[in-house]
């Protein structure tokens, strides 16, 4: 697909070094376009190649300015988890500026009043990608509106709430006019909302942002009449559980600014439970040590300690464990529940999107995991742009973190401890991943739904899905299983959770394994198709051979058919 | 809650203790099924003593709930029988081991015993007092609780003692299972049992000169079998019959009692060839070692590389007390200890060693491999006593180089040639007997090898015909004292010690099974597991190109050899030695530095190149495997660590849901195959041995849904099943944000300006 879309070059520079912490010093061309950056060198067989689009990039920097050789060398540090060097000599002076001012200027095209080159993409895909979400469809799935629940229009020009998304699920007797009281004393407004009901018993996922309780301990007649109704819209349960994604503290220390926690005096039937994940800061330092750690070479000997210093894992965990509290409380208590953090856009997004992975075996599909991205982290406001900080060159945002990372990564935990129970494979999370930040494909850019009519992006630009499901079988699990209605409660021990070699250290080529796994299952399957058609082929022939001449002897067939290899 | 049931113990035992007990419980004592029970013996097998009313704590949570039944001490196990009929379905256990039950521990498996309060119950303390509740710690990391304040007085302090008598004291070799069970089983004739005839005698038991011989041949060695010690008259520490490089002399043959011999392990097919030996020390008289270095130089190209385990690896010690602090990790008495501890779970394991010391053997055997496969140079490999880390160390390299010690039967093989034949001290190494003198000589070297062959599998999959469940069924079974294979210390040891237990005349030992004879605990559908159904069978046509293969070592003949033949001179020993060493061009492979983070870093360079330019070249499962050690490629070893703790079981996944998934592709490949086949057409198929059994171990997962097994199988089945998620507790109390980070927390998500940093 790469071959073929429009982009121009905007520098090249031979004799470049890039400095390769694996293999050493390689010599090569450097070439710079609007989309990509691209290295390759012929000194070596096969060639080096080094490819990678600028959105991965978060700074550049000059390293040392020139030094006395009159070399000058300046690094790229990427999003995903490598840092790249160059070097070359400082022969012409206005070639050496051009290429490193193209880099700034290319790599952070917002900064540089630019457009980002997902608007310039202009890949034809037979699928329109922007159509695999449809929210009414997806309410449909779950059986909703029905006699509890009910899909608003309220927000359809996101007046009630400009981080939502335009189609609302609410309780049927909640009028919207009471609605617009609730969002008043919702953090932003993000009213609790519908995001998933278990098909049996009727308990439900809720998900909104923190009550406004501030120091005074304010209450919302409206808010608690409505969490009640949330609650009695279930009628196998008299409790509702409240699962604060917070540490208790920082839940606390929110009522300083306003916000809080809902007070179980306040909410009758309701108990709050909170979760003890961290802010969006702790991620992005966590996963800063963790590049340490994993790149560009691992320590042998201290390994685990190095890993465990980090407290990546231990934050996977809390993620994991909270989500599995919100399934148990559902699959297992049939209670519905309500999740928020702060604003319930980061942490939240995490537990329900992982829960519903958990409750519900269609999340686990290819198109349903799409479904899932789409609905609970693109429409309900994830602020991608400010946690990626796609084209800024201000890399040390303090809005900039791993949350939709983290996410992925439960989400591969979870594969790993089943791995039959997803249509899905790694390449398919690493997929997403690196389009993430690549820039190339529309999907991930904005922060809401409603920025993202505005900039029209389905019009201008193309949909990571519409690549995906063009090719579907390069992110096929061979070995899934459809265990139709199996809920998955995964095990959120250390001991069962690891980390993922295969996208953190993934640049590091002794830890790349020979030959994927899935490769082999891959050939199993082409083996079984293969048989499959021998053998239809030898039944047509015997039927034909039985019908000219009866007396014929089986056995000249042999000739006809090549020996199969069963392995490669 | 645990002291309101625990207070009948030994102080406390004056008034009748029926009046500690609730009615609940005294309801359970009046049940009229007080009649003998046991479970069914095996031959030979003698009840010792036993009590009722023993509550057995169900292992899995922290309220004190549990079953009564009978707790009996024989003379093979502890066994605990249920005074609840068994349901169905643990009558129908998939992987039901013949010998014991899911409720019985063989006396040699016992590994500690815990009294009230967790105090370490040892040997001869005990007199007249009996704890309330008894903890059992087994080898192969079950644990067991049992309650004995329900019982009779009397009993409660016969069965503690009889347990403690029977597993933690001093016993004589031929007061172990296997003889009472030997003299009672017709066991020669009755190995019969389906495939098992022709499965032993395809293990090759390296206990004749043929079998050495055809091993010789096979690696095209060319090296001298030495037959002279087959009535164990050189030394009774050798092994009865073994290979020597050609120019040793019968001389040499019967000194040291065998220190210092150059023991052929493997011939390359360069012509180079592996060697071990027991090092004699420098300081010798004799120019023994000078001799023995001439000798294995002699083999190929006049190179020898020497290596002495002792200077570079933990030893064995070392070895025992990191495991020793392993093991801890999974012994878990409750689900509270289990949670505080998951959080340290990476530093702990750090710490404690093992998978440093597993990642050090590994890194011997890839240098060792190095030097054969690139170098083309003989290797011996030495240390005191030439049984220990020199059996791990010859046996990995042999995994790595050869493709038929990656079968089931030529890894059993392995284990006889290096092992048994090769004179591992098994019998000091487990200490079953309890010597106080041989307290220091116990040390898992055993288990090491088979973690360091776990690794290889797990990295190599389908280069392995045998499964996970096979490598850890043979970690439990070194502590089943039935099997001749783990029981003595050496060949002249078992011979001797067979010969004199012989129920009939001196002419035919006693014939007691080896523990290849799987169909002694397993039945043949259980043994199924034993194989990797994703194992990729040799293709044919590469026999052809190993013979064509012409080794290159033409170059020896035009080498001056006088230059060994210098009439050694006493005295000069060392001068002789140095001089040589210089000649021969004799290295040290490496050096093992007291703190393993100072690992000498040349060699490890080496060994990362090494690895590299091997990693580059297309994989071939039937050539040389090399292991990656880099820190996240050394793993826990979960199925036999994990299995038993109900907390971290995978309800509906684990590598199972990938193996029955595999299992039943291969099942349609083999019946399309067979549909070609009766059509007539013979296509190649590289699959015959595996495919059968891959077929049946999918029909026997497949006999139960999928979704119902969990990662712990085969080993615990779905039988507590419940839907209940293991919810951790103690979640952020250990969570150490500290230093930047701590003020991280503290602050909003919303990245305003007034945090920024």
């Amino acid at each position: 697909m790469e071959s073929c879309f429009i982009y121009s070059v905007q520098d090249m520079a031979k004799d470049v070094t890039y400095i390769c912490p694996y293999i050493g010093a390689l010599r090569g061309t450097l070439t710079v376009t609007n989309y990509r950056l691209f290295f390759k060198c012929m000194d070596r067989e096969p060639a080096f190649v080094l490819d990678l689009p600028l959105g991965v990039v978060s700074r550049v920097e000059k390293i040392g300015g020139a030094s006395s050789r009159g070399d000058v060398s300046y690094g790229l540090v990427c999003k995903d988890i490598r840092n790249l060097r160059f070097a070359h000599k400082q022969m012409e002076d206005s070639l050496r500026k051009s290429i490193f001012e193209i880099l700034m200027k290319c790599a952070f095209p917002v900064s540089n009043g630019l457009t980002i080159f997902a608007f310039e993409y202009g890949q034809v895909y037979p699928e329109n990608g922007w159509k695999v979400y449809d929210a009414q469809a997806e309410y449909k799935r779950q059986g909703l509106p029905n006699e509890s629940w009910r899909i608003t229009k309220v927000n359809d020009h996101y007046e009630l709430c400009d981080t939502y998304p335009s189609t609302l699920v609410v309780p049927v007797n909640i009028p919207d006019e009471e609605l617009k009281r609730v969002a008043a004393f919702r953090a932003k407004g993000r009213i609790p909302v519908l995001s998933w009901i278990h098909p049996e018993s009727q308990a439900t996922v809720i998900r909104c942002s923190q009550p406004m309780v501030g120091v005074n301990g304010k209450r919302s007649k409206d808010d608690e009449k409505y969490l009640q109704t949330i609650m009695d819209a279930n009628a196998q349960s008299h409790k509702l559980f409240i699962f604060d994604a917070r540490p208790s503290v920082n839940a606390a220390a929110n009522k300083m600014k306003g916000g809080g926690y809902e007070s179980e005096d306040a909410y009758q039937n309701a108990e709050l439970v909170f979760l003890d994940i961290h802010n969006i800061h702790v991620m992005r330092e966590s996963l800063r040590k963790l590049k340490e750690v994993v790149y560009p070479n691992i320590e042998e000997s201290h390994w685990f300690s190095n890993l465990e210093s980090t407290h990546w894992l231990e934050h996977i965990k809390l993620i994991l464990a909270g989500a599995l509290r919100i399934a148990d409380k559902v699959e297992s208590g049939k209670t519905s529940v309500v999740v928020h953090c702060s604003d319930g856009w980061d942490r939240t997004a995490q537990l329900t999107s992982l829960a519903m992975v958990m409750l519900d075996g269609h999340y686990r599909t290819i198109r349903g995991f799409q479904v899932l991205l789409e609905k609970e982290w693109l429409s309900f406001g994830h602020r991608f742009q400010l946690r990626i900080g796609h084209g800024d060159k201000n890399h040390t945002d303090a809005d900039r973190s791993p949350v939709f990372l983290q996410f992925i990564d439960c989400v591969w935990q979870m594969t790993r401890q089943f791995p039959a129970a997803f249509e899905f494979n790694e390449y398919f999370l690493i997929t997403i991943l690196d389009h993430l930040y690549s820039c190339l494909f529309g999907t991930f850019m904005c922060n809401s739904e409603q920025q993202r009519v505005k900039e029209e992006l389905p019009k201008k630009t193309v949909s990571l899905w519409a690549y995906i499901n063009s090719q579907p079988e390069e992110f096929t699990n061979p070995l899934y299983v459809n265990y139709s209605n199996h809920v998955l409660f995964p095990v959120v021990s250390m001991r069962h959770l690891e980390l993922w070699v295969g996208y953190y250290i993934r640049w590091n080529p002794r830890m790349r394994p020979q030959e994927p796994v899935h490769q082999r299952y891959k050939e199993l399957l082409a083996k079984r198709a293969e048989l499959q058609k021998r053998v239809e082929e030898l039944q047509r022939e015997v039927t034909n051979r039985s019908a000219s001449s009866s007396s014929e002897r089986a056995g000249s067939p042999t000739r006809s058919i090549t020996p199969v290899q069963t392995f490669v | 809650m645990l002291s309101s049931l625990g207070s009948a113990g030994g102080k406390s035992a004056k008034p009748s203790f029926v009046s500690y007990v609730t009615p609940e419980e005294i309801k359970s004592e009046k049940e009229p099924s007080r009649k003998e029970k046991h479970p069914d013996l095996l031959p030979g097998e003698v009840v010792f003593c036993s009590a009722s009313t023993v509550l057995k704590y169900t292992q899995d949570d922290l309220s004190q709930r549990g079953v009564f039944g009978v707790l009996l001490c024989t003379n093979f196990r502890v066994s605990f029988v249920s005074d609840e009929a068994p349901t169905e379905e643990m009558v129908r256990t998939l992987f039901k081991n013949k010998l014991y039950g899911e409720n019985d521990i063989p006396l040699s498996c016992v590994d500690n015993i815990y009294g009230d309060k967790r105090k370490l119950i040892t040997g001869g303390l005990v007199k007249n007092k009996y704890p309330s509740k008894m903890i059992i710690h087994c080898k192969d990391l079950r644990v067991f609780q049992f309650s004995l304040s329900f019982s009779k007085e009397e009993d409660a302090k016969k069965i503690f003692q009889g347990i403690v008598h029977h597993c933690l004291e001093p016993k004589s070799l031929r007061c172990l299972f296997a003889f009472s069970y030997c003299e009672n089983t017709s066991y020669p004739g009755s190995y019969s049992y389906c495939r098992e005839h022709l499965r032993k005698k395809q293990t090759v038991m390296f206990d004749s000169v043929e079998d050495w011989t055809q091993d010789m041949k096979r690696t095209k060695g060319n090296c001298r079998v030495v037959s002279e010690n087959s009535n164990f008259e050189l030394s009774p520490k050798l092994p009865q019959y073994f290979i020597v490089p050609k120019n040793v002399s019968d001389e040499d043959l019967t000194k040291y009692q065998g220190k210092g011999l150059p023991m052929w392990c493997w011939s390359h097919h360069s012509g180079c060839a592996l060697f071990k030996t027991a090092s004699i020390p420098l300081v010798q008289e004799d120019n023994v070692c000078c001799r023995m270095l001439t000798a294995v130089a002699h083999n190929h190209l006049y190179s020898v590389k020497t290596e002495d385990l002792s200077d570079t690896l933990p030893t064995v010690q070392d070895i025992l007390l990191s495991y020793n602090r392993f093991k801890q990790f999974f012994l878990i008495d409750n689900t509270t200890e289990f949670w505080m501890s998951d959080m340290k779970w990476f530093s702990s394991l750090d710490n404690c060693g093992w998978l440093d010391i597993i990642r050090q053997c590994l890194q011997k055997a890839v240098e060792v491999v190095e030097s054969l496969e690139k170098e083309n140079t003989n290797v011996l490999i030495m240390e005191e006593g030439g049984s220990d880390l020199c059996c791990v160390v010859s046996s990995l390299v042999q995994l790595m180089l050869d493709p038929y010690y990656r079968t089931l039967l030529g890894f059993q093989s392995l284990v006889q040639k290096e092992w048994v034949a090769g004179g591992h001290a098994f019998l000091d190494r487990s200490n079953h007997l309890h010597l106080k003198d041989k307290v220091e000589s116990q040390s898992p070297v055993f288990l090491l090898f088979l973690e360091c062959v776990w690794q290889l599998q797990q990295q190599h999959g389908p280069a392995f015909q045998f499964s996970e469940t096979y490598l850890t069924v043979l970690s439990d079974s070194i502590h089943v004292p039935v099997f001749t294979t783990f029981l003595f210390n050496n060949d002249g040891h078992r011979d001797s010690l067979l010969r004199a237990e012989s129920p009939h005349t001196q002419r035919s030992p006693l014939n007691c099974p080896t523990v290849w004879d799987w169909s002694v605990q397993f039945d043949c559908k259980a043994q199924d597991l034993f194989t990797n159904p994703l194992y990729t069978e040799k293709p044919k046509q590469d026999t052809s190109v190993r013979k064509s293969y012409r080794p290159r070592h033409l170059r020896q003949l035009s080498l001056p050899s006088s230059a060994f033949k210098t009439p050694p001179k006493k005295g000069f020993f060392k001068d002789e030695a140095d001089n040589l060493k210089k000649i021969l061009g004799v290295k040290r492979l490496s050096r093992w530095m007291l703190s393993p983070s100072s690992d000498s870093p040349q060699t490890s360079s080496s060994v990362r190149e090494f690895y590299e330019a091997w990693q580059t070249k297309p994989l071939d499962y039937h050539g040389l495997l090399l292991p990656c050690l880099d820190g996240p490629s050394i793993r826990v070893w979960m199925q036999r660590y994990l299995r038993w703790i109900h907390d971290v079981q995978i309800l509906g996944g684990g590598p199972v849901a990938m193996l029955s998934k595999v299992s039943e592709i291969l099942g349609e490949v083999q019946e399309l195959q067979r549909q070609l086949d009766r059509h007539g057409c013979t296509l190649t198929s590289n699959h015959k041995g595996a495919r059968p059994r891959a077929k049946t171990a999918a029909a026997v997962i497949a006999a139960r849904s999928s979704v119902r097994l969990s990662s712990s199988f085969p080993f615990v089945t779905s039988r507590n099943w419940s839907f209940k998620p293991a919810i951790p507790t103690s979640l952020l109390q250990s969570l150490m944000v500290t230093g930047m980070a701590g003020n991280l927390a503290d602050r909003e998500d919303d990245g305003g300006p007034e945090s920024l940093v």
